[in-house]
């Protein structure tokens, strides 16, 4: 691979603390050689002038659903690092709920290889936290972490059992390993499949309220203080747990804290006339709570952004609401729907690259998500005015179940680059 | 050589009637004013038209019913529609086959209109972007019940003339009515103020922004009302603990004689069926015909629904 040049660009690393025009100069090997106004390049090095566009790290998505193996149908490794390059997304989590579930060391190899096979990106795989996702028996967290798990998440289920919880944690701290908690209480939320409010009402829907969500935050907080371990809350969805979140961050408690870019742009009124492709966990909560969860992250309450990419074939959202299958796609759409939030002034820009590339990466502890020298040149390079319309027909993975159908949106990834190399460009 | 086209040859798009939500005021009132007119042939010797001879109205029911699916059943034929009644709670869904998948079946055999119940909210609006006949929903989950709402009204004004100014209480378990949301819509739009009555357990969030003044109090809630609506305790559709019991629900919330009391001295009585008596009623209100509108409701069942399918099989 020859040298590159990629020039005239606006860079916006969070990392660094850097917006400025520079350069970028990516080596033989695929690292980034040197960044900013100073330029340290050979002469035989391949110039590309990409002036008037903007340069960030390559995202990191801490949420995202491969179908492999057992729903090929649904997702495959090479639709989805199809659908996460053109999005800028470079780095994915990937949410254990497969078929056969990750829960043991052979699936890790298998997983691991044939994403190294079969995906264009970089692929950091989670195992559940219980065994088939049961919220009974731990998984061997030691061994699994060996054979290179990031993170541990039963993904849609929440650990109930109280007991079970302060182990986990207990035992976790003491390996350094990642638990990620979708919380929820199962009593609180049974049937449910919609936010409880005057919306729910009206469609006839078992509704869920946010004290479902905030009960198990304040539990998990609560063991936190005594346990400490690395803790991520997945997705947070209401002004509540936001309350919670605050009151513990100030009183020194050590977690890290998501939300879905579906909770930040849309709201229940969205889900109309019965919209199945509205249907997520957590549920859109009311207005009041979106806008909450905007100000969470400019108060450095939520670390994260992710797509929550949940990837379902229409039969399996053509049914009646409370049928229908959970989730939306979104890591195509991940940037562009983020920048929505600098658009309508919502929220800065670099703060919505920060919780995209620099503060998952920190979180999961990996060398991702920065533009510093030395580093991987995986790099995204989007156009911040370009407008376009989200089609579902035109996305890339496998199902197209969009929440943003025929969404007007204004900003659009050019070029990713992964390694150093053009992985995507438009 | 050309020839004229005919005005009735093109096909108006199916009209559907989903819910009272998506109702305009004069909609209903021109569905009342049809149904009236189909009272007095109900009770004459002779009852059978003409009016949808040659249509064909298939019946699906998903949820077990005896009353709206006998008076939907009765109405088309009434009306010399080809009816057909498909219990599904039995059916091809136990094997798999999905509720589009029934539609589209059903769908190639050209039925002019469809009768859904369903125990899932929203599930008649599902089926009317399916098809391409008119869909009339008969109660879905807990979302609406129009129907029964219009009948409702029907019987109302069979007897007071008019809704406009009455007050009207709504008592029981609103939390899991659909018959209470559609007449909640329904009576609103008719000009009538609407209390609902329930423990806190049984109301469902945001009722007040529906347009009702909600009570826990049958006292307050009853308090200078003209028609009382008593609803079913649907304890099929009861997961967990609402209540403590069946007999501290009928102490606080049960209508009896004393509590009816409260409210105005000519108040009447109406439920859409089946009671639980002894539960959210006293038998023997149940019964009285000074009072209980019951079986009238029954009776114009079947004249608001031969008025609906009248309307809507165009």
């Amino acid at each position: 691979m020859n040298e590159k040049i990629l020039m005239n660009l606006r860079i916006i690393d969070p990392s660094q603390k850097m917006d400025e025009i520079g350069n970028i100069v990516i080596d033989k090997n695929g690292k980034i050689k040197s960044i900013g106004k100073k330029t340290d390049s050979s002469k035989t090095a391949e110039k590309i002038d990409l002036k008037g566009l903007i340069a960030i790290p390559g995202l990191v998505d801490m949420k995202a659903f491969v179908g492999e193996p057992g729903f090929e149908y649904k997702e495959n490794f090479r639709t989805l690092s199809q659908a996460a390059l053109a999005g800028g997304v470079t780095s994915i989590v990937t949410m254990p709920n497969t078929k056969p579930i990750i829960d043991n060391v052979s699936m890790v190899d298998f997983i691991i290889r044939r994403g190294r096979d079969k995906a264009k990106v970089n692929l950091f795989p989670c195992a559940s936290i219980t065994r088939q996702k049961e919220g009974n028996q731990m998984t061997e967290f030691g061994l699994l972490k060996a054979r290179g798990i990031i993170g541990f998440s039963d993904v849609n289920k929440t650990i109930q059992n109280t007991e079970l919880m302060s182990r986990i944690m207990n035992y976790a701290s003491d390996i350094d390993v990642l638990i990620m908690q979708h919380a929820e209480d199962y009593e609180l939320a049974r049937n449910s499949c919609i936010n409880q409010s005057e919306v729910a009402t009206r469609l006839g829907l078992q509704g869920v309220s946010d004290i479902a969500e905030k009960i198990i935050i304040e539990r998990d907080l609560s063991l936190l203080s005594e346990y400490p371990c690395r803790y991520h809350i997945n997705q947070i969805s209401s002004k509540n747990s936001l309350d919670v979140i605050k009151k513990n961050k100030s009183n020194g408690i050590k977690f890290s804290t998501g939300v879905s870019i579906n909770n930040l742009s849309l709201n229940q009124n969205d889900i109309g006339e019965f919209r199945t492709f509205l249907k997520l966990s957590p549920p859109l909560r009311s207005e009041e709570d979106r806008l909450s969860l905007i100000e969470g992250i400019k108060n450095d309450l939520i670390d994260v952004i992710v797509s929550d990419h949940i990837p379902e074939d229409e039969e399996s959202k053509r049914l009646p609401f409370a049928q229908a299958a959970t989730g939306s796609i979104g890591i195509e759409t991940l940037l562009s729907l983020s920048l929505e939030l600098y658009h309508n002034e919502s929220l800065p820009l670099d703060k919505i690259i920060k919780c995209l590339t620099i503060n998952p990466a920190k979180i999961l502890k990996i060398n991702k998500g920065t533009l510093k020298e030395g580093s991987d040149a995986d790099i995204c390079i989007f156009d911040l005015e370009k407008p376009w319309v989200v089609k579902a027909e035109e996305l890339k993975s496998k199902s197209k179940n969009t929440a943003i159908e025929n969404r007007k949106l204004q900003g659009k990834v050019k070029m990713t680059f992964l390694n150093g190399d053009l992985a995507y460009s438009n | 050589m050309a020839t004229a086209k005919k005005v009735s040859a093109i096909k108006n798009t199916p009209k559907h009637l989903l819910g009272i939500q998506n109702l305009s005021v004069l909609e209903a009132k021109e569905i009342l004013t049809e149904a009236k007119s189909f009272i007095k042939l109900n009770r004459g010797s002779s009852k059978k038209l003409d009016i949808l001879r040659g249509k064909t109205q298939i019946n699906l029911f998903f949820e077990p019913s005896t009353r709206t699916q006998s008076s939907f059943d009765l109405a088309g034929k009434r009306l010399g529609a080809d009816v057909m009644t498909m219990n599904m709670s039995n059916s091809a869904l136990k094997k798999g086959e999905t509720l589009i998948d029934t539609a589209m079946t059903l769908n190639a055999m050209h039925p002019d209109i469809i009768v859904i119940r369903h125990q899932d909210s929203g599930a008649p609006n599902l089926l009317s972007q399916k098809v391409n006949c008119t869909v009339i929903n008969a109660g879905d989950g807990r979302r609406e019940h129009p129907t029964q709402a219009l009948l409702d009204a029907l019987t109302i004004i069979n007897r007071k003339d008019n809704i406009e100014g009455l007050k009207i209480a709504i008592c029981g378990d609103i939390l899991h009515s659909r018959v209470a949301r559609s007449n909640i819509y329904l009576m609103n739009m008719l000009g009538a103020e609407v209390n609902v009555i329930a423990p806190k357990t049984l109301m469902p969030t945001g009722i007040d922004n529906l347009g009702v003044k909600s009570f826990t109090d049958m006292k307050k809630g009853l308090d200078g009302c003209d028609i009382v609506m008593m609803l079913r305790l649907q304890n099929e559709r009861m997961q967990g603990s609402f209540l403590p019991s069946k007999r501290e629900y009928y102490e606080f919330f049960g209508l009896t004689p004393e509590k009816l009391k409260f409210a105005k001295k000519d108040a009447l009585l109406m439920h859409p069926g089946p009671m639980n008596r002894g539960v959210e009623i006293d038998t023997k209100l149940a019964d009285d015909i000074n009072v209980s509108l019951v079986k009238e409701q029954v009776e114009l069942g079947v004249a608001v629904r031969m008025a609906c399918l009248k309307l809507y099989c165009k």
